[in-house]
């Protein structure tokens, strides 16, 4: 996680999430790991697959809003998996729509260690 | 919303390809000449792209038994082994499959697929855990999506990745599988399974070796990866196909487990399908005897893939990560890949054109296999014929560096 915001795009869509986020919610997070961390890392991977100008926020449906096809997706996950030190089986990838389910779905994981 | 419009976008895919004035997913072979020409569009073409490793779809012994055993028990079983019973020969192949890796149970299939998919998708259930490389076959996904258990990728041929994976279940209850291939079909990359099984046992996990694309090529008597890499004993199943190096179709798994053939009246792509027919387990017996009393097969093989992929690495293709009876050139967009295919096919020489999404990481390659009956005069004509193509599409430089390329085999 060395090479965060290293792209422009990326910074803006970092700092627009940063913005919706529910504070109250980050404090309560175990272990130093944010929703904003974790959102962060999603917008990284996610941000070749940008269509147009949309930024990537968290509603951003992930199949569907980007030009990200499912093998993409699923190796995504396993990179996350990796930085987040969680697995997420694949059939719980495929309940996942929204960049927030699956922060959500890792800091979940995540507390459950 | 119709029927057929979640399918827009790979329509959309399938007519870029078509477009070409070729269709590569349904090439007819207007006659099928030996294990390495047939006739298409009119014209003689060399065939580099059929999984013929050790070329016996034409061997005289194999024919001749099928033929024997069609006017002895007919042309089919018309039905499963659990509703009609088992022939004789299903039975005799089994305890042949069996002896040759020296386990004591074989399960034979209708197809490999059904193989991997009834397997698979049956050992593990609900509260278990399935690991799986991230390249593998579609089989394996298939059998991923029908199972209860908690499925989980491991990148490709990464033992360390399959480890974190395996620490992060930690104490949870549930077995543990872990599934890997021989033989990778895409790129031709074999797994470090040595370094696998070590994961696998330091954790206590099952291991299943797909070795679909291994058999008869890997091994000092052709079992596989399994026995190249001196990890027979540590695999608990080994699955494969007869349609490869055995020239004809179907499946089989082997174990040493002993309440392994529960399977049977459990595994639904086994149980709810006909059986092979008996000129097909006729020749896939006669096969294994010619894979068992002639090694020089196998010589002839990885020198094939010698002269290929050292032929086409000279010449500054960029090609899979090491020789393997599956070569496959790297090429940098679909489009340009099928351009370059329906080339090959007009110059005469049939390869496979493997684009997204049925590909790793989204490459785009022609999918070259290598045939023990290929001569050096063939696959020298198919360097020279892809070099020019190569240049022609400016996929590879004209005035090609003169390089040493070292094998890795």
């Amino acid at each position: 996680m060395s090479d965060l915001g290293t792209g422009e795009p990326l910074l803006r869509t970092a700092q627009l999430i940063v913005e919706n986020d529910d504070v109250a919610n980050t404090l309560e997070l175990p272990r130093l790991t944010s929703r904003v961390d974790v959102i962060r890392e999603i917008c990284r991977h996610l941000a070749p697959y940008q269509a147009g100008e949309r930024p990537i926020v968290g509603e951003t449906i992930i199949a569907k809003d980007l030009t990200i096809d499912s093998l993409a997706i699923m190796d995504m996950v396993m990179e996350l998996e990796d930085s987040f030190d969680v697995s997420i089986p694949m059939n719980v990838v495929a309940e996942i729509h929204t960049v927030d389910q699956l922060a959500d779905t890792i800091l979940d994981l995540r507390a459950k260690r | 919303m119709g029927l057929f419009d979640r399918h827009a976008g790979l329509l959309e895919a399938y007519r870029d390809v078509r477009t070409t004035g070729a269709d590569p997913f349904q090439i007819r072979m207007e006659r099928v000449l030996s294990p390495t020409e047939a006739i298409i569009n009119g014209r003689k073409t060399l065939l580099v792209g059929t999984n013929n490793y050790f070329g016996l779809t034409f061997d005289p012994s194999c024919m001749e038994a099928a033929i024997e055993a069609i006017r002895a028990e007919g042309t089919g079983t018309t039905g499963s082994r659990i509703a009609n019973g088992s022939y004789s020969e299903h039975v005799l192949l089994e305890e042949e499959i069996a002896a040759f890796y020296g386990m004591k149970h074989c399960m034979v299939f209708t197809t490999g697929y059904q193989a991997n998919l009834g397997i698979i998708s049956t050992l593990v259930g609900q509260g278990d855990h399935l690991l799986i490389d991230a390249d593998s076959h579609a089989s394996i996904y298939d059998a991923c999506k029908m199972t209860q258990a908690e499925v989980v990728r491991f990148k490709h041929n990464d033992p360390s990745s399959l480890e974190s994976r395996l620490r992060r279940l930690g104490d949870k209850p549930g077995n543990r599988l872990v599934v890997l291939e021989g033989i990778y079909s895409m790129l031709g990359d074999s797994a470090p399974l040595r370094e696998f099984v070590d994961v696998c046992k330091k954790y206590g996990a099952y291991v299943l070796v797909d070795e679909a694309h291994s058999l008869g090529a890997l091994g000092e008597t052709g079992r596989g990866l399994c026995e190249s890499a001196g990890v027979l004993d540590d695999c608990h199943f080994i699955v494969g196909t007869f349609s490869k190096t055995l020239g004809a179709i179907g499946g089989y798994c082997v174990s040493n487990d002993p309440d392994f053939d529960i399977l049977r009246v459990t595994v639904r792509s086994y149980m709810f399908t006909a059986s092979l027919p008996p000129s097909i387990v006729a020749s896939v017996r006669q096969a294994l005897r010619v894979v068992k009393a002639r090694p020089e097969l196998r010589k002839q093989l990885w020198d094939n893939v010698a002269t290929l992929y050292d032929g086409l690495a000279a010449q500054g293709f960029k090609l899979g990560p090491e020789h393997g009876p599956v070569v496959g050139v790297h090429l940098p967009d679909r489009m340009l890949a099928i351009g370059f295919w329906r080339a090959m096919l007009d110059a005469g020489i049939y390869v496979n054109v493997a684009v997204p999404p049925a590909t790793p990481n989204g490459v785009s390659l022609l999918r070259c296999s290598v045939c023990a009956a290929h001569t050096p005069e063939q696959l020298q004509h198919m360097i020279e014929i892809m070099t020019g193509i190569g240049r022609q599409l400016g996929v590879i430089s004209a005035t090609p560096k003169l390089r040493v390329v070292a094998g890795n085999r």
